[in-house]
């Protein structure tokens, strides 16, 4: 018989643990299905796992590791009694609330939870390259998490690609590590902000692959360089590389909801301007699985409390 | 740590790889590492369920670089399964502990 409980959690970055908190103190006894631990975005904690220094976080003037700041929000949400279980959530059966959420095993009859109101804070990941070697090379010095690897490249040169803040960061962490650091990006300019574009312009470690784009990553048991190309010219050529970081973006992990609930033609979820609604009546989605624009922990935060109010009152107008 | 779980050095490692005569599941890791915090628990549980089948050890790549660098570590955590000493299995990143043992099943 599936579990039956009034608020599920689905994810546990700053936005489900937020609604965690949120629902727990208005006695909703909230379950957090907070994902497994994997080296990637969709362990528990979500992206903030993966970064060291949170400086913009407000409330931590001197700024708070990403790993640290999380263990705070779990220990608070537990302190007000939400549920949090290890476990990722393979299915989801939206058609009518109690929704049907399926822990583990997607094939199974029947769902292991029954959840009258659902909020979804699944997060985004990391999107890759697509190009040759990529997958074969993970982890042979192609890598997703400068934190997580920059340890094995001392006195190295690697590689960032991307031009937002994730590749400045990653750029800029990395230099305690490598002896130097190019940044490809595939423009003139780049699009992280401007005190980041500052802080990499004045390291001198950091030198930079404009309108550049990788084609291929070489190498035979381990990264040994890229293959790039110039996208005004065309011209190819190789830059001799022990190490990748992938930095050019995120995607949302919105697949549980395809065809379920309306997403954005790049897989955000839809949610009805100002509020976590989305476009099925007691589902709720916050942090950045919903938005493409601001991605920040702060906003995050902000919209799983949201979400938490948004599914009290609802559970609340249905005379629950 | 269990007493089930060995420390594993730079100095020690062939020795002990190589004189066992099951299968043993190397973990890399290093104390700044989250995902090999997270996974600490879970090889403890193998190690006293599948004891006998399987020994574990643990190798911490700050302190010894040689054996990290000779397996090609450049990412951690990341699981090496020997058996008769040559390495069988490799396993990168954290992985709940269905998966590993799926992982690691051929050679339990």
């Amino acid at each position: 018989m599936p579990e039956r409980r009034k608020v599920v959690v689905v994810g546990s970055g700053p936005a489900g643990l937020t609604a965690a908190l949120y629902a727990a103190r208005a006695q909703l006894s909230p379950l957090v299905i907070e994902g497994e631990p994997s080296s990637t975005s969709d362990q528990p904690g979500g992206q903030l796992m993966l970064t060291t220094d949170v400086e913009n976080y407000p409330g931590f003037v001197d700024g708070i590791t990403g790993p640290d700041l999380m263990g705070i929000m779990r220990a608070q949400a537990l302190r007000f009694e939400a549920e949090l279980r290890s476990g990722k959530v393979s299915r989801l059966d939206l058609s009518a609330s109690p929704f049907g959420v399926w822990v583990g095993d997607a094939g199974a009859d029947d769902p292991t939870l029954h959840a009258d109101a659902l909020i979804v804070a699944t997060g985004a990941r990391s999107l890759m390259l697509g190009v040759p070697n990529e997958d074969r090379l993970l982890g042979y010095g192609v890598s997703t998490c400068a934190t997580c690897d920059g340890f094995f490249y001392r006195e190295q040169h690697i590689a960032v690609a991307g031009g937002g803040d994730s590749a400045m960061e990653e750029a800029l962490f990395l230099t305690r590590f490598a002896s130097k650091v190019t940044v490809v990006h595939r423009r003139k300019e780049l699009r992280a902000s401007k005190i980041m574009q500052e802080r990499a312009f004045a390291n001198p470690k950091i030198e930079f692959a404009w309108n550049s784009v990788v084609t291929e990553i070489l190498g035979d048991t381990k990264v040994s360089g890229l293959q790039l190309q110039d996208t005004v010219t065309g011209e190819e050529r190789q830059l001799g590389v022990t190490g990748l970081f992938v930095a050019i973006g995120h995607i949302p992990n919105s697949a549980l909801l395809e065809g379920q609930v309306d997403l954005e033609a790049n897989g955000y979820v839809k949610t009805f301007e100002g509020t976590t609604r989305t476009s099925v009546d007691g589902v709720f989605a916050c942090g950045d699985v919903q938005d493409h624009y601001y991605r920040q922990a702060i906003t995050s935060a902000g919209s799983g409390c949201m979400a938490a109010i948004d599914a009290e009152r609802w559970l609340e107008a249905r005379g629950e | 740590m269990s007493d089930k779980i060995e420390t594993l050095t730079d100095a020690t490692f062939d020795e002990h790889v190589k004189s066992s005569d099951v299968p043993v599941l190397v973990d890399f890791w290093a104390e700044w590492c989250g995902p090999c915090k997270m996974i600490s628990p879970i090889l403890e549980e193998i190690a006293q369920e599948q004891a006998g089948k399987i020994r574990i050890g643990k190798l911490n790549i700050d302190d010894n670089l040689d054996v990290t660098r000779r397996f090609d570590v450049m990412s951690i955590p990341t699981l090496i399964l020997f058996k008769d000493g040559e390495p069988r299995v490799r396993l990168i990143g954290a992985k709940p502990k269905g998966q590993l043992l799926e992982e690691i099943s051929a050679y339990l």
